[in-house]
């Protein structure tokens, strides 16, 4: 595929970077006084960027446009330009994030109406969207970083937006720790690619992969899956993301659910000819998806806080698009149509949880809500829709998006794709279970508030951004799996899609899915919805539910592995450094000053010895003169 | 008399007055001992002066006497102003500027 | 235009300056400062017409001045810059006004003088630009010990509780560095005697010397011992932390932000032109103590109670980067360890004022004594915030960009020391987050939530600045009584907002600075025999690795 020049509204597409980032800016310098203002001006930028997105898009027709900016750097045989990339990928990822992106600045305004550090709420926002469209637009893997790093810093911020509270600032902090080490792995990806291409940019190291020796390109794979892992919550980085819930629930629907955490799969569907010439890669990144599916899924099960079930389905959600990704070309567009309808569904889902959060002082235990369906009947509606959507309802939008990566699993034709197949059916009944149980938690059953607690609908512009996205869920599958196919939008970036030759009949994978899925509802009901739900958590429970409830330990393998023999190191090298570098310094000097005034001893204050030694001395030196002399 | 019995001379003055100064804890003594050197030095000088032929040796004599005059005073004084504080003459006793 | 003398016109200012300053009667602590920073203002001036006046094209050393000094040893009061001094320069000449700016209200301890104070602080501004313009190995010499004294005065004098300690400390290690170099000046003199029939100790006829391969590398130590103690890498680095800690917060800003600069600057400029064999040859054991500090000092950061020691162990993983950029010899690297020297000199300056900051508030250096201060002083969190991504390389502030650079660059060549190197990036946010977490985030902590003391009454007025006077007590009634913390003052917003603006800009567009620093390093990498394109695929990885 030729990069063209831009053209046209596309040469302006700076401008969607541009705009959140001014906002951004504004509302941080501005200070107080742009405080009555500051979250309209915030979501108009993200309004004004979406509309510049879908003209771009528009105007698009298939072609891979080059936006050339400035020079970034540019020393020795290094070259990066500031550049933008608009092709169909990133055209999709644009509407996704301004489009999402909108709708919650909007919910926004109603959900942070009475939090007096609203504007910089906004302003935070605002640098998301900025450096996450630079993340899907830049033409290189700098500018990618770039964006990577900086979606990581507004995440971090927004985490501990509340950080008076110390759980969310460990959180945001643990946040930022585990995306760093993912980011060591795509730097040095960058890194390998530079020392091995002389090049950074996507057309320049798309162009020579082929040239590169095997090993190398694994290594390159590789490296970028850990990148990815750590930005997507992905398994062995996976435990960070449950934490980030600590943040504003909106920011949990944006940045944790529909956009940030899917810059994974971007990142393996954007180099899609790098994993295409490295079999090993692909086959990790299939594992990785595999694992966390599973891992998500279990330990969504087992949560009483409502946003962590989110979390672990949306950690077990991106599972299965690295699953889907990582079948290769016939995988790409599965995974990218779930991430889409995921980010629908997902942030509907949040939004509604927040929603919930709000009408119920901001409590997150499911123990105590119960009963607020007819309480708060827009939101139980958007929610119930996006819940069909997640569980995969058929001709809900999950259904569609789903099934196809599980048949893509099924094609692979051998038993690691019966395998992979199976697992994702597994967890797609678990996906059903928790979610029953959360709706049936939340919406129904006698209530079980805390006193005082008096639950009420949330304000339209609460609900309106609801209403769209449960829209959104409903349709979003049929559209772009039926309608107006995602797949032929995408030929441009994936080449010709290949006619799948089909292990299983779809029509049995779908019944298949739907019987188990069903079963997963039906043993949600058995255990939640027949019997009163105890306030407390039970104690005595089964080694598996302890372990759900724990996320199978992730946290304390990170904590006796890392944490612990890391604090341990850097107490010995103190001491080592104090007493050891340092003392050894001080020793000489130590040293140096004792035997100078041992030897100042010698100054006895007695003339007469100093006489005696002068004589030495003299006598010495006559000696000395005369040995010279005489021989 | 030969060369030789004038350097021995000077040579026993300087002996005299080296152990003068080593064992003996008067300052006054030490004092006078100090001179006895210089003045068998003196002796010295002007015995090579006068083997030599040259005025040399004479002229630095004279140096010598002109510094031990100075170093008369001021020595003096200092033993003065010691005995007056300490009332005692010995060197021994004066030993606080040390380490 | 570009005769224009301004390299002497750059030393002579400010020198000349402190000569005014010691000159004012007593009592006259206003005209001091106003007079200080008038002079640093002008030799950032001149700093900008320098570049302004220099050709990016042209020689390698220009806006020359040579002045014969000592004929008898060939010593000539020489002076000029390539683009790598000159970027120095740029970079002396933005710290020192802002340092005078934050320095405004500092306080004498005991019965020192503030005059004392400002004219140490212009002639430490002379003797700084002096050792970067100099291009006499023996005049870069006495300027490079010269510079001691104003910082010894300013630790020494005006420093924390433990300032003779410190300043003592920092004096020896220095000397001692400097003696070993002082040999080696005079070894080099010595052998150009021999080469070329008459001793030498201009630099541009120094670099024609063919020196044999096993003096090369005594004199190359001699160097670099001198350097590594200055700049400093691990295990010369125990100074740092105590001198960084107990210096005025001006004090250790041009101490970590120019003064160490001179010694990974003594790299570029002596090490690598005038002994590029043992240079070649002794490059992986430099590599091994620059990835050792890089990993080393962070762990040791993380471990630290004291912010402004903490802040000298970043410094000192800073430097590591920085000589892993110089010593894996490809144009990429060493153009990003020189951007390195200055975005360092900025970020951590930053980092160094903002904490000042902090402390004046607090009075206290300990971690542990604060918490929560985010929620009463946004201000001062976000330029804290600013000043640690900063520190911690976050793209788009200018640290990214060198130490991207150099990463990229080292790993053509030294794979597996860049690997290791990367590493430190994630100790690195660990230990920015961690300080930032425990001071800005949480609960009230520390000296916020004790009774206000018995407020010290600010002597020179206004509030702010050195004393914890800012303390008022807020709602009596209320328990426990609860200091707030004030919000950045006007002053210091003057302070923090054109570093801040420099951290975004030097990250957003770098090109200009590298545009200068290139043919530079260029020129560097051909005197030491590296390829000067740059690194190719077929770029030899040396065997060390």
């Amino acid at each position: 595929m030729e990069t063209v020049p831009a053209d046209g509204l596309i040469a302006a597409s700076w401008l969607l970077i541009a705009l959140p980032l001014a906002g951004a800016a504004v509302l941080l310098l501005g200070g107080r006084r742009t405080d009555r203002w500051g979250h309209l001006l915030g979501t108009g930028t993200v309004v004004a960027a979406f509309l510049v997105g879908l003209l771009c898009t528009l105007q698009l027709d298939g072609r891979r446009v080059d936006v050339d900016l400035f020079t970034f750097v540019s020393t020795g045989s290094l070259d990066v330009q500031a550049g933008l990339l608009f092709d169909p990928l990133s055209a999709v990822f644009v509407l996704l994030i301004t489009g999402v992106g909108a709708l919650i600045h909007v919910y926004s305004i109603g959900y942070m109406a009475h939090d007096p550090r609203r504007r910089r709420f906004f302003a935070y926002l605002n640098l998301f969207v900025a450096a996450m469209l630079l993340l899907v637009l830049g033409d290189n893997f700098v500018a990618l970083y770039v964006g990577w790093e900086g979606v990581g810093l507004a995440s971090y911020l927004l985490i501990a937006f509340w950080h008076e509270r110390p759980s969310a600032a460990t959180a945001a902090k643990k946040a930022f720790i585990m995306n760093r080490v993912g980011d060591v792995g795509l730097a040095l990806a960058i890194f390998l690619m530079f020392a091995q291409l002389g090049t950074v940019s996507y057309d320049g190291v798309f162009g020579a992969v082929g040239t590169l020796a095997a090993g190398t390109v694994t290594a390159i794979g590789l490296l970028l899956l850990l990148g990815a892992c750590g930005k997507s919550g992905q398994f062995p980085l996976q435990a960070w993301l449950p934490d980030a819930m600590e943040g504003p629930t909106p920011v949990s629907a944006l940045i944790h659910a529909a956009t940030m955490v899917t810059a994974g799969v971007y990142l393996i569907a954007r180099s899609a000819p790098i994993y295409d010439e490295t079999p090993t890669a692909r086959a990790a990144v299939l594992a990785v998806g595999a694992i966390t599916l599973l891992i998500g899924a279990i330990a969504g099960c087992a949560q009483d806080d409502i946003k962590k079930v989110l979390a672990y389905s949306t950690v077990s959600q991106i599972g299965y698009m690295f699953l889907a990704v990582g079948l290769g070309p016939v995988g790409y567009v599965a995974g990218l149509a779930h991430l889409l309808t995921h980010g629908f569904f997902k942030a509907g889902l949040f939004l509604g949880a927040g929603s919930v959060m709000h009408a119920m002082d901001d409590a997150v235990d499911m123990r105590r809500f119960g009963g607020l369906a007819s309480k708060m009947k827009v939101t139980f509606v958007t929610f119930g829709l996006g819940y069909l959507a997640l569980i995969g309802f058929p001709f809900l939008s999950g259904f569609y998006t789903k099934d196809a990566i599980i048949e893509a699993a099924f094609d692979r034709g051998d038993g690691w794709g019966y395998l992979l197949g199976g697992v994702a059916i597994l967890a797609a009944g678990l996906t059903a279970f928790y979610m029953t149980r959360l709706m049936l938690m939340t919406f129904s059953g006698r209530p079980r508030w805390e006193p005082g607690v008096h639950p009420h609908e949330s304000p339209t512009v609460m609900t309106a951004p609801m209403v769209l996205l449960a829209v959104g869920s409903v349709l979003a599958g049929f559209l772009l799996v039926v309608a107006f196919p995602l797949e032929s939008w995408l030929t441009p970036v994936f080449g010709e899609p290949e006619e799948a030759e089909h292990v299983v009949a779809p029509l049995v994978v779908s019944v298949l899915v739907t019987v188990v899925m069903a079963l997963g509802v039906l043993t949600a009901w058995l255990f939640v919805g027949r019997r009163e739900v105890p306030v407390t958590a039970p104690v005595r429970v089964s080694p598996v539910t302890r372990a759900a409830r724990r996320a199978l330990y992730a946290d304390a393998v990170n904590e006796s592995v890392f944490m612990r023999p890391g604090q341990w190191l850097t107490r010995a090298l103190v001491f080592v450094d104090n007493r050891g570098v340092d003392g050894a310094v001080n020793g000489l000097a130590a040293t140096l000053g004792g035997s100078s005034s041992r030897l100042g001893r010698t100054q006895t204050g007695f003339v007469r010895s100093y006489a005696l030694s002068m004589l030495g001395g003299a006598v010495v030196v006559a000696g000395a003169l005369l040995a010279v002399t005489a021989g | 008399m030969s060369l030789t019995h004038y350097l021995v001379l000077a040579a026993i003055l300087f002996t005299i007055g080296a152990v003068g100064v080593l064992v003996r804890r008067n300052a006054i003594v030490v004092f006078m001992c100090v001179e006895l050197m210089l003045n068998s030095v003196n002796l010295t000088l002007v015995t090579f002066a006068r083997a030599s032929g040259t005025v040399d040796g004479q002229v630095m004599a004279f140096f010598v006497m002109v510094v031990a005059a100075a170093e008369v005073v001021v020595g003096l004084a200092i033993i003065m102003s010691l005995f007056r504080t300490r009332r005692s003459a010995s060197v021994d006793d004066a030993n606080l500027l040390k380490y | 235009m570009s005769d224009f003398p301004f390299l002497l016109a750059m030393i002579a200012v400010p020198a000349v300056g402190a000569a005014a300053v010691t000159a004012l009667p007593k009592g006259r602590e206003q005209t001091a400062r106003q007079l200080s920073l008038g002079v640093s203002l002008v030799v950032l001036l001149l700093a900008v017409l320098a570049t302004i006046a220099f050709d990016v094209g042209g020689e390698r050393f220009q806006l020359t001045t040579s002045v014969s000094w000592i004929p008898d040893f060939g010593v000539d009061f020489a002076l000029g810059v390539d683009g790598i001094a000159l970027v120095m320069l740029l970079l002396i000449g933005v710290l020192v006004p802002v340092v005078v700016v934050a320095s405004w209200r500092e306080e004498p301890t005991g019965r020192r003088s503030m005059r004392a104070f400002w004219a140490w602080l212009l002639l430490l501004e002379s003797l700084m630009v002096g050792v970067f313009a100099a291009t006499d190995v023996f005049l870069f010499y006495v300027f490079f010990e010269a510079m001691l004294v104003p910082m010894y005065f300013l630790i020494g004098s005006f420093g924390g509780p433990r300032r003779q300690y410190a300043a003592v400390k920092f004096f020896l290690y220095s000397l001692v560095g400097g003696l070993v170099m002082l040999a080696a000046v005079i070894g080099l003199y010595v052998v150009s005697a021999n080469e070329l029939g008459e001793g030498t100790f201009a630099f541009d006829a120094l670099r024609q010397v063919e020196i044999d391969p096993g003096v090369q590398k005594l004199l190359f130590l001699g160097f670099f011992v001198a350097f590594a103690i200055k700049a400093p890498l691990v295990p010369f680095h125990t100074w740092l932390p105590d001198s960084g800690a107990e210096a005025p917060i001006g004090g250790a800003v041009l101490l970590v932000g120019v003064l160490d600069k001179v010694g990974t600057f003594g790299f570029i400029r002596y090490c690598l032109p005038l002994f590029p064999d043992a240079s070649r040859e002794l490059a992986p054991y430099v590599l091994v103590l620059a990835v050792a500090g890089i990993l080393y000092a962070a762990l040791l950061a993380m471990g630290q109670s004291d912010m402004k020691r903490l802040v000298s162990y970043t410094s000192i993983a800073h430097f590591g980067f920085i000589a892993l950029g110089i010593f894996a010899f490809t144009t990429e690297a060493t153009t990003g360890a020189v951007l390195y020297m200055v975005n360092h000199g900025i970020a951590t300056g930053l980092l160094f004022l903002v904490v000042g900051m902090l402390i004046a508030r607090g009075g206290s250096r300990l971690v542990g004594d604060y918490g929560g201060v985010a929620a009463q002083a946004p201000l001062l969190a976000g330029v804290f915030l600013v000043a640690g991504l900063a520190s911690l390389a976050l793209p788009g502030t200018n640290s990214f960009v060198s130490e991207f650079l150099v990463l990229i660059g080292s790993f053509p060549t030294r794979p597996v020391f860049t690997v290791l190197a990367t590493v430190g990036i994630v100790l690195a946010a660990l230990y920015v987050l961690l300080l930032y977490q425990r001071t800005m985030h949480g609960p009230p902590r520390g000296v916020l939530l004790e009774p206000a003391p018995e407020a010290p009454a600010p002597t020179t007025g206004g509030g702010g600045g050195a004393t914890a006077a800012t303390a008022t007590l807020e709602a009596p009634a209320a328990a426990p009584a609860r200091l707030r913390v004030r919000d950045l003052s006007r002053r210091e917003l003057a302070v923090a907002a054109p570093m801040v603006a420099l951290v975004i800009a030097l990250g957003v567009y770098p090109q200009p600075l590298i545009d200068l620093i290139e043919p530079a390093v260029a020129a560097t990498m051909s005197d030491v025999g590296a390829d000067p394109a740059g690194v190719s695929p077929e770029a030899p990885v040396e065997g060390t690795d």
